[in-house]
């Protein structure tokens, strides 16, 4: 993985001491609050209903076993002992005290990590495929690239007062895993006929209030433009997206507004004074980062291993975890795997110090003490030899981290919801609960197989409930919680947007929603079909039918 | 004391900024409950009312709004000419409209732009725009509510004065100038990124910690 050298690391102490002298006038009064909020969201500190909450970044989702044992320590020394990896990657602190959080920082950037631009109206955290650098369907790394666009983004003097956020999202594989089409600026990289790198450029993508699939505004970028691409996108963003409405201040409605073509009339004006200027990116500063990502530590092995067969057929408990959990490498005899952070009863992706540090254990023993967080709110180890599978499990099994539903219906993306979030209008975590516990049977949830369900306590969307197959939406009605339900959203190439399918839910009729859905899914599937597969060749209707009959009746 | 910082020094300021009155009746916007100030880009910044009401002091250095040197022209012509008119701009007003007025943007000697927000960030391209697009080259002054945590920004983006919030101290924000001492992407200030600027060191070179300054890879 990256690593800082001086310059990186001179960046991240200035800040420190910045967001420390800042923190100190709020404190003594010579900052207001108005003030102050827009410096520390830029530094991830959220103030939330119970206490401050606190995003520390995790670039790309990928850290060491160093700066995971250090999450641990800082949640121990600084919080209630667990955290919580979100849906953008990052690891957030539920519990920390405004005072302590300079310190935190301090802390963090000992083992090269920091907060910066994990909040506020600035470029966000960029993120990739939890599998990048290992997949087998991998065109090129992405990592290098977001590295480089990392660098770019920390404190652009120019974008530091955008109208609203901006995430952006990078992929490297023929199957997209990072979201490119629901961000504000999705690239895709691919092969041009050529046979040389090329990036397809996704603008106006998001999810939140008015959710949107992005536009190609740029079929062929070559790799070298995508910084003073970049720019240009967010300099006509900055100086055109709506500032007196923040519901309508995301970079979609700009480009939606102007039309796609007149958005990229005016980013291609731009971008033709910048074009091959200084922020044009060298085959040296490319080679220099990706340097840090292709490192060759694999054996050479055989891709098959006796002793991982023989475990698999003697131990059905770990043919179902391996079959679920463990995913297909570039490198023979390795295979990436999904430590499950969503074992039933637990708040989805927390984990615990205790949890922490044994991820880091696992990974420095199996995974070249590297680890990732992915998106769907679970740890990825990304390295592990087939023959190390089986105690891997055994040790990952004697902590919760080994729920065999990575990809089932009880692995439930889950936003923090009304529980810890000032900005929910309803609870999420007690859905996701419920949902869990009704839904224990594994034999049940490995018939029904791949299904993605999504919460989110409010339309902001952390939980990205309109690209779940089953999407659940918290809403406020008179003062209440409801919860409106999607059906058909997906992630991926084919990415779509989930349809309500109807008048909203009190709480505790959730699950049995879903149970209804499942039902529908089970009396109409074809053999071989998925879930979102059968609601694609239906549409709702079936599904809205079956659910909303006894009131009917 | 004055408040204005110019070329990394508090310095006396020699201009007057001359306003516009407020407008007869407000233009208040909501969102969800809350007024807020934004204007959307490309909106008018002056009615008639208030352009007409405007007093400009009758000697000295003046900056004035864009509006009102179009509409009153004649009154400031000799002064102009003598380099005593510099023109400010709103956050929300487009250079096109300045540069309509002023075909040679370098017979200005100062242009402000107005920040209504300190976390409005349209002047930081407003002033990235004029500073490389159209090659603007003197006094470049921040006015409206300026504050410490934003000098470094604007400086990157090739502000060279900054007329500090009045209850702000203004030798506090001198330092702030130099919040960080090495930024990673090219600006105004800077166009060369780190890695043109120094040779970084790659994975297998180890973690060589000395950095040595790099005159290669300059790209025309």
């Amino acid at each position: 993985m990256y690593i800082y050298d001086d310059i990186d690391q001179r960046i991240v102490d200035e800040r420190v001491a910045q967001y420390r002298d800042q923190t100190r006038r709020y404190l003594a009064g010579e900052l207001s609050e108005d003030e102050f909020r827009p410096l520390r969201l830029q530094n991830g500190l959220y103030i939330q209903r119970h206490a401050p909450m606190m995003r520390i970044a995790v670039p790309y989702g990928l850290m060491n076993s160093r700066q995971l044992r250090k999450l641990a320590e800082i949640t121990r020394r600084y919080d209630k002992g667990y955290g919580h990896f979100s849906t953008r990657q990052n690891f957030q602190l539920n519990w920390p005290k405004l005072e302590d959080t300079p310190d935190i920082l301090a802390e963090l950037a000992t083992v090269q990590m920091h907060a910066i631009q994990t909040s506020g109206s600035c470029i966000r955290a960029i993120t990739t495929d939890q599998f990048a650098g290992v997949a087998p369907d991998e065109i090129v790394d992405p990592r290098p690239m977001i590295e480089i666009l990392r660098q770019w983004s920390t404190f652009h003097p120019e974008f530091a007062g955008l109208p609203r956020k901006f995430k952006l999202a990078v992929s490297g594989s023929r199957q997209d895993r990072a979201l490119v089409q629901a961000h504000d600026i999705g690239l895709e990289f691919y092969l041009d006929q050529a046979g040389k790198l090329a990036i397809r450029v996704w603008v106006g993508g998001g999810l939140g209030r008015t959710p949107i699939l992005g536009t190609v505004i740029r079929e062929h970028l070559e790799w070298q433009h995508a910084l003073t691409y970049c720019e240009s996108i967010l300099r006509v963003y900055n100086l055109y997206g709506r500032r007196d409405n923040a519901y309508k201040a995301r970079i979609k409605i700009l480009v939606k507004s102007l039309g796609a073509e007149e958005f990229k009339r005016q980013v291609e004006a731009d971008w033709a004074l910048t074009k091959d200027g200084p922020g044009t990116i060298t085959q040296a500063e490319f080679d220099r980062v990706a340097s840090f990502f292709t490192a060759s530590r694999h054996t050479a092995l055989p891709d098959q291993d006796a002793g991982y067969e023989a475990a698999k057929s003697a131990n059905p408990a770990f043919a179902a975890w391996a079959k679920r959990s463990v995913h297909g490498h570039k490198v023979a005899g390795y295979r990436a795997i999904t430590l499950s952070l969503k074992p039933t009863g637990i708040a989805p992706g927390d984990a615990t110090a205790e949890q922490l540090d044994v991820i880091a254990e696992l990974a420095d023993r199996y995974s070249f003490g590297e680890l990732r967080v992915s998106h769907e709110q679970n740890i990825i180890l990304a390295d592990v030899k087939l023959g190390d599978l089986y105690a891997l499990w055994e040790k990952a099994r004697t902590h919760g981290l080994a729920t065999p539903n990575v990809g089932l219906l009880t692995d439930i993306i889950c936003c923090p919801g009304g529980d810890f979030c000032s900005l929910a209008n309803a609870k999420s975590i007690p859905i996701a609960q419920a949902i869990q516990e009704k839904f224990d049977d594994l034999d049940y949830l490995h018939d029904i197989g791949d299904i993605e369900l999504n919460i989110s306590g409010c339309m902001n969307s952390c939980g990205h409930h309109h690209v779940g197959h089953i999407g659940v939406l918290g809403v406020d009605k008179d003062g209440s919680e409801w919860y409106q339900v999607t059906l058909g959203g997906k992630q991926g190439s084919d990415a779509s947007i989930g349809v309500v399918i109807g008048p909203s839910f009190a709480a505790d009729e959730i699950p049995g929603v879903v149970a209804k859905l499942l039902e529908t899914y089970v009396a109409n599937r074809t053999e071989e079909e998925r879930f979102i597969d059968t609601v694609r060749r239906l549409g709702i209707a079936p599904f809205k039918a079956h659910v909303y009959a006894k009131e009917a009746a | 004391m004055s408040n204005l910082i110019k070329n990394n020094h508090i310095v006396d300021d020699l201009w007057t900024l001359v306003t516009l009155p407020a407008p007869a009746e407000d233009t208040v916007r909501k969102q969800a409950g809350k007024v807020v100030i934004f204007k959307v880009t490309g909106e008018p910044a002056a009615t008639p009312a208030q352009l007409a009401g405007a007093v400009i002091p009758a000697t000295g250095h003046v900056i004035v709004p864009l509006t009102l040197w179009n509409a009153r022209k004649e009154e400031l012509a000799s002064r102009a000419a003598r380099g005593k008119v510099g023109i400010w701009l709103e956050s929300y007003e487009l250079l096109e409209d300045l540069l309509a007025s002023f075909p040679d943007i370098n017979s200005l000697p100062v242009i402000a732009i107005n920040f209504p927000r300190f976390v409005d960030g349209r002047g930081f391209s407003l002033a990235t725009h004029l500073r490389t697009r159209h090659q603007y080259r003197n006094e470049l002054r921040a006015i409206g509510d300026v504050l410490r945590d934003q000098l470094y920004f604007m400086k990157r983006c090739g502000f060279d004065a900054y007329a500090l919030r009045a209850d702000r101290s203004v030798e506090d924000a001198l330092a702030s100038l130099r919040d960080f001492s090495e930024p990673y992407q090219g600006a105004v200030d800077d166009a060369l990124p780190v890695w043109r600027r120094y040779g970084r060191v790659s994975h297998h070179a180890g973690t060589a910690h000395a950095i040595q300054p790099s005159h290669e890879d300059q790209v025309d």
